[in-house]
């Protein structure tokens, strides 16, 4: 026992103040919030009555106008188009760039430039290229389509009520393509030359080496990607609050939360947050917990 | 095969072009050459064009952002909307700065640490401990926010920016950990901390004067990763500090955030917001790429 103590113990001791910092306020002000959100602290003053889980009811079945089921909605409109958008780009870009271009490096270097600059300052340009006025007044965007006579592309952009969050993904693809393209990049890098030899050898066609070799040995970088993708989608909130500010129309969950603060309604706030925290982890614990077997196989 | 060992060689790095040499000049491979390089230029031309936007209209002056010729060069060019949101920006700029490199500095070092320990001088449930740990990078925010914001207060952090680099530097520590494990289990052979215990060296001089000496590489990534997201973030600004005292991206958004704003010196302002990330990333590409590939644990 004396001598585990000594052997592990400095170690332990060494990593210890990160892991008490990251039980209090990781896994401490988890347990916290989730302890708010079963309580009906509903203002400043609160009565901090234990309530269950009325709070959860109310959202789903109660919400003024289905505010947070309109929220969830636009989250997925929003998730779904970034994440497709992503993905497609990332691996376009990867493949054109795969293949050998003169002056990759550059290239590269543009398609990742975005992601070194905050959503808040690319949310600037982006709300004056989505300018949803049109003819005689339109800007932005719709302004180069109607100098281009493609009018019929001129749209209302994240002002549309039924899609415009698809819009909104718009920024959000722009800024993580390049993301997603350096992940693809490094996966065809990883992939040892003689597979595509052999495959050459055997007489396969181009088209037969990315479908039958290349892409299914990218397939663990498609699924890190998208996790990470996808857990940034579900955190959305700085992109929206730059483009359009907290409103209604572009109101998701992690907006709804920031709104629900200012009303000093810190239950509601939290049973958001929990269902928000919820979501990301149903998609990466599993990823955490598949990656730590990987490795222990490896 | 994995992005984890990137730290050390991003893939930044040139790789030979095997296949260039067995490439002929058939009129296939030329429409399909042809057709690549179209691709790649329209999608240079797509991605460069909000900084197009941003540059442009921030040579601007405020009277002359109109609805005709917005996307024109500017009649006149004139720094008056640089000056604008620079005097708007200023203050803020600096604190940023004052909060963003102590950030990249502690969060560092607890990452190097805790990356040690957890990769060579492991202990039964490391793997466990460090699956726990990495969790905390994925967690939205929102679900801290709440008790956090009291905490902060509770514990005496003086508001503003003391309070945001605790905050960044607790929240960075799962990833500066993820990067300096992979960094040190990549480039550290076991046999050297081996033969350093054997010497009878303990936990802490063996991390002097074995790993720390060749840390630089995992230091670089790390203080970039960390100085970029503290300069970047939005989140714990908005919720933990104000336009008085937090950091520049608050000021941002107040001087773009109006119902009508002056494009001109908002765009002059996220420039200057975006300066400095950018300069880190042009400069020192190769490692930022490598903080970036980290975040993706494993494949």
């Amino acid at each position: 026992m004396t001598k585990n103590l000594r052997r592990w113990g400095p170690g332990l001791l060494l990593l210890s103040p990160s892991l008490i910092l990251l039980a209090v306020f990781v896994y401490g002000l988890i347990g916290w919030t989730v302890k708010v959100s079963l309580s009906d602290q509903h203002d400043a003053l609160g009565s901090k009555g234990f309530v269950g889980l009325d709070n959860y009811v109310y959202l789903f079945t109660e919400d003024i106008n289905g505010r947070f089921l309109h929220s969830l909605r636009n989250l997925a409109v929003f998730t779904v188009v970034f994440m497709v958008g992503t993905m497609l780009t990332g691996l376009l870009w990867a493949f054109l760039l795969e293949r050998g271009v003169r002056g990759e490096g550059v290239f590269r270097t543009v398609y990742l430039f975005p992601m070194a600059v905050s959503f808040v300052a690319s949310g600037v340009v982006w709300r004056w290229l989505m300018n949803p006025s049109t003819g005689e007044r339109a800007g932005g965007l719709n302004a180069i389509f109607q100098s281009l006579h493609l009018d019929f592309l001129q749209s209302e952009w994240w002002t549309n009520p039924q899609w415009g969050m698809s819009a909104m993904a718009m920024p959000a693809i722009w800024q993580l393509s390049g993301y997603v393209m350096a992940l693809f990049l490094a996966g065809f890098r990883g992939i040892p030359n003689e597979l595509r030899e052999a495959a050459a050898v055997d007489g396969a066609s181009t088209f037969q080496l990315y479908r039958r070799v290349l892409f299914p040995q990218l397939t663990p970088v498609a699924l890190s990607a998208v996790i990470i993708i996808g857990h940034m989608s579900m955190k959305m909130f700085d992109l929206i609050m730059s483009v359009s500010g907290a409103q209604w129309l572009t109101e998701v969950p992690a907006v709804y939360v920031w709104q629900a603060l200012l009303t000093s309604d810190y239950a509601k706030a939290a049973a958001i947050s929990v269902i928000l925290l919820l979501v990301v982890a149903v998609v990466v614990v599993p990823y955490l917990v598949y990656t730590d077997r990987q490795e222990k196989r490896a | 095969m994995t992005t984890t060992s990137n730290v050390a060689a991003p893939p930044a790095t040139p790789v030979p072009q095997h296949r260039s040499a067995a490439r002929r000049r058939t009129p296939a491979s030329m429409a399909g050459a042809a057709v690549k390089y179209t691709l790649v230029l329209l999608f240079l031309i797509i991605v460069l064009m909000p900084a197009y936007v941003l540059v442009v209209t921030s040579f601007k002056s405020g009277s002359e952002i109109g609805v005709s010729g917005q996307w024109d060069l500017p009649e006149r060019w004139t720094t008056e909307s640089w000056a604008k949101a620079w005097s708007a920006l200023r203050p803020s700029f600096l604190r940023t700065i004052e909060l963003a490199v102590p950030v990249a500095l502690i969060s560092s070092l607890l990452g190097a640490a805790n990356g040690f320990v957890l990769s060579r001088w492991r202990f039964p449930g490391a793997d466990v401990v460090f699956t726990l740990i990495l969790f905390g990078m994925f967690i939205p925010y929102q679900a801290v926010m709440i008790p956090l914001r009291d905490i902060v207060t509770t514990i005496g952090l003086p508001p503003g920016i003391p309070t945001l680099i605790f905050v960044h530097s607790v929240y960075g520590i799962p990833i500066c950990t993820l990067i300096f494990r992979n960094y040190y289990a990549t480039t550290v052979p076991e046999d050297i901390v081996e033969a350093s215990r054997v010497d009878g060296a303990g936990l802490l001089r063996t991390f002097r004067s074995v790993i720390l000496p060749v840390s630089i590489p995992g230091f670089v990534v790390t203080i970039i990763w960390q100085f970029t997201s503290a300069w970047n973030d939005f989140l714990f600004a908005i919720f933990l500090s104000n336009t008085r005292n937090g950091p520049i991206t608050i000021a941002l958004n107040a001087l773009a955030g109006a119902q009508s704003p002056d494009y001109a010196a908002a765009m002059a302002g996220a420039l200057i917001t975006s300066l400095p990330t950018l300069v880190v990333y042009i400069l020192l590409g190769r490692w930022f790429i490598g903080g970036l590939m980290a975040g993706s644990v494993k494949s």
